[in-house]
């Protein structure tokens, strides 16, 4: 078992959990991934890492209630305990492979889509640490949603904020943000983009009209992590390539957005009816266009 | 008694099974086990030994069954074995033990495979465990990987007294016992995990959650955590698709993963919050176990399950067994046949499966005859889901993050297969991750003697 040390609301629906995993902690890197599950029979949820506190031996995670699984982790409390947690998985971003030297050439950008700012957080967090500058755009639907501002400020050279309805910082979205500071002539030589697909897929499009090479980090539908299932695949440059060993960041101008978008609605009616039975129980009767009727 | 023929094994009824996850044989009981003993004429040269990969004295056991010794026979199996009651369920005995028993040249040979099974289970019903070694030598091993090649090299080790850590990936133990032999030939709870039990009974741990090559490497195992030797059983790796159109569509699945989400996440049961689709009419492409067992359990959650393989049935590369089994259940052979595209929606999902046939050609370098396209013969196959069975390729998590380890042209970890020594000193491999994909047992006789290897290198050192 592996205790919850910190648990805490970040906006709604949106969590951020600080958890007792020494053989993550020991090993895990900026832009890595981790799996846990909840309980005897929660699935295998995979989570970006966000935090890591080697001497504590902790990790954390930010995650957003999207399924019955994260229905039942969000409920968990400072104390409690979830079944398994393991990892580090996948690759580390490729940015700290690079020599400091070279990046400190580099003028680079993260562009953070909702709960993506956790992801994008060590990061950043890495290269200011290495003395490495970088400029941050955080997106979100409204301001209540934008995440991590503080922490952000704190290791950003510029942290620009975007809400699509103008309740906080630019109004639109975070690519337009990008348009208006090249509009400026700031020029990005790297560009990392995290946040829903649908984002990554636009913001991609942005960075490939302003020629900026670009990463994304790819959270599809997996089940063990290793390279076992090949639940994961993805299209990249024509190429099929598993998340979990040769990601989770690839060429944001390579990935088949599309064909990602549409796996990733592959459980959605299953999903949808296990959600309804936790929300409803037994008085759910059908209705509700995922269930197919009380069978 | 008729001594030419096994003593028949009782079977869930066919119709019955295919609607259900419970075990299809259901082995022998004690009058069926010692009746089919008294079958065996206890060869001094038993060849049937010289056939086992681990060596079991085979005789001896089957004595101690006719007797109705069998707490004396399960001593002599768990000598050699440290899983018999999965080996009696999966191992290839046709080609194995009962493929060169002298009874089977004017007959049926003994039923080798159930009277282990039946004595492993009898034991396992009795409460009796394999006997535990305290005399501690002070060395420590470590085991990647919890699944056959490392069970039994870990239960051999302990037995001759290192102190044995297996470190385990997956959040449950037995590997390939555990996500992706289904219950309906090896049942979890009833078999393997007590199995499991048996081998950290004998003082191995078994820690789960961590990713040797991820959560730690092999250099930190043999420096700063101490260990004196490592065995490398990671087990078979990426899936392999064929790469025709369609194929990541939603409803196409590697056998892994279908079979993981059923087997080790136990999706599709009430309780278990992991999704698995529910086809109703499946396509199964490949020929081999894996693929059985991907078929059957699309079986047994409803759909109508075609397999698709390319060459005839003599080619099969599963077992006669499970291949029998599957037919009996109603699964649809579409032999000589191989996809050429997965037909695709307007919502991104499966719809069908366009196939073309074929006929057996010239030999090719493995001799067996190549299949080769009719031109002209494609037709449709209607399906919602298509479970991809075609083998896999190594995991690259132990080469990539090991230094000096030499890997193969097929990406395998290079293996003495006597020792199970690999390039670095002190690392040892066996099982699918030096093999390639191949059987439980195979597994097993590589981590048993990789343990022997084990054993000389330390005592040597």
């Amino acid at each position: 078992m592996y205790q919850i040390l910190k648990s805490e609301k970040l906006a709604d629906r949106t969590w951020l959990m600080v958890i007792k995993a020494p053989w993550v902690a020991r090993a895990c890197q900026p832009g890595q991934f981790i799996i846990l599950r909840v309980d005897e029979d929660g699935e295998r949820i995979p989570l970006t890492i966000c935090d890591y506190d080697r001497a504590e031996g902790t990790v954390t995670i930010v995650f957003q209630t999207i399924g019955v699984s994260t229905a039942k982790l969000e409920k968990l409390q400072a104390g409690d305990s979830v079944a398994d947690f393991v990892g580090p998985l996948g690759k580390a971003s490729d940015l700290i492979d690079e020599p400091v030297e070279e990046l400190k050439k580099k003028k680079i950008l993260f562009i953070a889509g909702g709960v993506g700012a956790a992801p994008v957080y060590p990061q950043v967090k890495w290269l200011h640490e290495h003395g490495v500058g970088a400029d941050v755009i955080i997106g979100a639907r409204t301001k209540d949603l934008i995440l991590l501002e503080k922490e952000m400020e704190a290791v950003a050279d510029h942290l620009y904020i975007s809400t699509d309805d103008g309740s906080y910082g630019h109004p639109g979205v975070a690519g337009k943000v990008l348009e208006e500071l090249a509009a400026q002539g700031t020029k990005y030589d790297h560009c990392v983009i995290i946040g829903p697909m649908i984002m990554m897929k636009f913001t991609c499009m942005t960075t490939k009209k302003l020629g900026i090479p670009t990463v994304v980090s790819m959270n599809p539908i997996m089940v063990d992590g290793t390279g076992m299932c090949g639940g994961c695949r993805l299209t990249v440059g024509g190429e099929v390539k598993f998340a979990c060993v040769d990601g989770p960041e690839f060429d944001g101008h390579l990935v088949d957005f599309d064909q990602a978008m549409k796996r990733q609605q592959m459980y959605k009616t299953e999903e949808g009816r296990k959600m309804l039975e936790l929300q409803e129980g037994a008085t759910h009767h059908g209705g509700c266009g995922h269930c197919g009727g009380d069978h | 008694m008729d001594v030419l023929k096994k003593v028949p094994v009782r079977e869930q009824e066919a119709k019955v099974r295919a609607t259900n996850f419970e075990e299809v044989c259901y082995g022998y009981n004690a009058e069926e086990a010692m009746e089919e003993a008294s079958r065996c004429i206890k060869c001094k040269n038993a060849r049937c030994m010289t056939g086992c990969p681990v060596s079991i004295r085979i005789p001896d056991f089957i004595g101690h069954v006719e007797k109705g010794e069998f707490k004396e026979a399960y001593d002599v199996i768990s000598d050699a074995s440290s899983l018999p009651a999965v080996c009696g369920r999966v191992c290839p005995q046709e080609s194995q033990c009962e493929g060169v028993c002298i009874r089977g040249i004017k007959g049926e040979p003994i039923s080798i495979g159930k009277l282990e099974r039946f004595v492993a289970d009898w034991a396992r019903e009795n409460g009796i465990k394999p006997k535990k070694n305290d005399q501690k030598n002070g060395k420590k091993v470590a085991i990647v990987g919890s699944g056959p090649a490392g069970l039994s090299c870990a239960g051999d080790l302990a037995k001759w007294g290192y102190d044995v850590t297996i470190l385990e990936a997956l959040h449950k133990a037995g590997g390939v016992l555990t996500y992706g032999i289904p219950e309906f030939r090896l049942p979890k709870d009833g078999v393997v995990q007590p199995e499991i039990e048996n081998v950290k009974s004998l003082g191995v741990h078994i820690e789960p959650n961590v990713i040797v090559g991820k959560s730690i490497t092999i250099d930190e195992l043999l420096g700063e955590e101490g260990y004196d030797a490592v065995f490398v059983g990671s087990g078979a790796g990426l899936p392999m698709f064929m790469g025709i159109p369609g194929e990541s569509a939603n409803g196409v699945f590697s056998a892994n993963e279908y079979l993981t989400r059923s087997n080790l996440m136990k999706a599709g049961e009430e309780s278990t919050d992991t999704p698995i689709v529910h086809a109703k009419k499946a396509v199964i492409v490949g020929g081999g176990n894996v693929a059985m067992d991907a078929a059957r359990t699309a079986l047994r959650m409803g759909a109508e399950t075609h397999i698709v393989y390319r060459r005839s049935e003599a080619e099969l590369p599963a077992r006669v067994e499970e291949v029998h089994h599957a037919k009996e259940e109603g699964i649809i052979f579409q032999l000589l046949t191989n996809p050429v595209e997965i037909l695709v929606d307007d919502n991104g999902w499966v719809k069908g499966v366009r196939c073309i046939r074929m006929e057996l050609g010239e030999p090719d370098a493995s001799g067996r005859r190549r299949p080769v396209p009719v031109e002209g013969s494609e037709f449709e196959i209607e399906a919602d889901t298509v479970i991809m069975s075609l083998g896999t390729s190594p995991n690259p998590l132990i080469p990539d993050s090991t230094k000096g380890l030499e890997i193969s042209k097929r990406r395998c970890i290079v293996t003495d297969p006597e020792t199970g020594r690999t390039s670095k000193e002190g690392v040892f491999a066996g099982g699918d991750a030096a093999t390639g994909a191949a059987t439980v047992i195979l597994a097993m006789e590589a981590g048993r003697k990789a343990a022997k290897g084990i054993h000389e290198y330390l005592s040597n050192k």
